[in-house]
């Protein structure tokens, strides 16, 4: 049942990151990301990470893949993009690139070079303590320094959107000359 | 039956693998730049996928603390690249990045 579950789950996850690779439309690259991440979130679940599961499912799968697709009904499905390559080698270069870095991380992952201690910080969870538990205590004990890192990166990552987004203070590009003019003319 | 018994910690990491693949040869192939960050999304989960792998390998927890920050970073990285190609639609009307090749303002 268990190899069952990852089977459908692996041919999901690849099926979804060709679909965001191939598609053309953006759109539909989004869709097939969300795809791969809810298999991602079912492959969590099977290794005994119920926690992380469900902020794949609520940070990724929903407010990230909401803010792409945001994104794209803002500026408009680009439709004119071309699959021809501007430079001939690109592609080939890029799919060798590709086989070249499967291939090591196969080797890599065949090799399973998993040494070191067992445990070093808690065991996923204890006979009475669940996953949430065991991964906050870790959180906030061992990691608290990084926890605060990861809040100041936060702070500067909202304050940096809010100054590109702002409008005023910059010069207009052609775009927004076009839409004063049409404002302009329409009052 | 083509289920085999028991799931060791390698087929996890071949699906990151693969995943990870993926995702690096859509960056390199694609010209839209929100199907690149999309694809920088793919090798973010794939890294994730290994790390919890591990975490359970090893019954350890770090790993999974790990993929935690990991989302973080992901959230920060999103909310800033989708500001920044926002940014660049406005005063250019495209965000294929072939267009993008020369640095001015």
């Amino acid at each position: 049942m268990q190899a069952l579950i990852f089977y459908v789950c692996a041919v999901a996850v690849i099926t979804g990151a060709l679909g965001v690779v191939l598609a053309r439309n953006p759109v539909h690259s989004a869709l097939f990301l969300l795809m791969t991440l809810v298999s991602v979130a079912v492959l969590f679940v099977q290794l005994d990470a119920g926690l992380v599961a469900a902020i794949q499912v609520v940070v990724y799968a929903s407010a990230i893949v909401v803010l792409f697709v945001f994104v794209i009904t803002l500026l408009g499905v680009d439709k004119h993009e071309s699959f021809d390559e501007p430079s001939l080698f690109q592609r080939p270069v890029a799919i060798v690139l590709g086989v070249l870095v499967f291939a090591q991380v196969i080797f890599l992952a065949g090799h399973y070079w998993a040494t070191g201690a067992h445990s070093t910080r808690g065991k996923l969870s204890g006979p009475r303590t669940g996953n949430v538990e065991t991964l906050a205590r870790s959180l906030f004990t061992d990691f608290v320094w990084a926890f605060e890192i990861t809040a100041v990166l936060l702070v500067i990552a909202v304050v940096g959107g809010v100054a590109l987004a702002r409008r005023s203070g910059q010069r207009p590009g052609p775009n927004e000359l076009k839409a004063r003019e049409v404002k302009g003319s329409g009052s | 039956m083509i289920a085999v018994a028991t799931l060791t910690p390698g087929y996890y990491l071949t699906l990151a693998a693969a995943l990870f693949t993926i995702g690096a040869v859509g960056l390199l192939v694609r010209r839209n730049t929100l199907v690149m960050f999309m694809c920088i999304e793919l090798m973010l989960n794939a890294a994730n996928l290994t790390f919890v792998a591990f975490a359970k390998a090893l019954n350890d927890i770090s790993g999974q603390v790990i993929v935690f920050f990991t989302l973080g970073v992901a959230a920060a990285e999103v909310a800033v690249g989708l500001a920044i190609i926002v940014a660049i639609f406005r005063r250019r009307q495209d965000v294929t990045a072939d267009d993008l090749h020369v640095l001015e303002g």
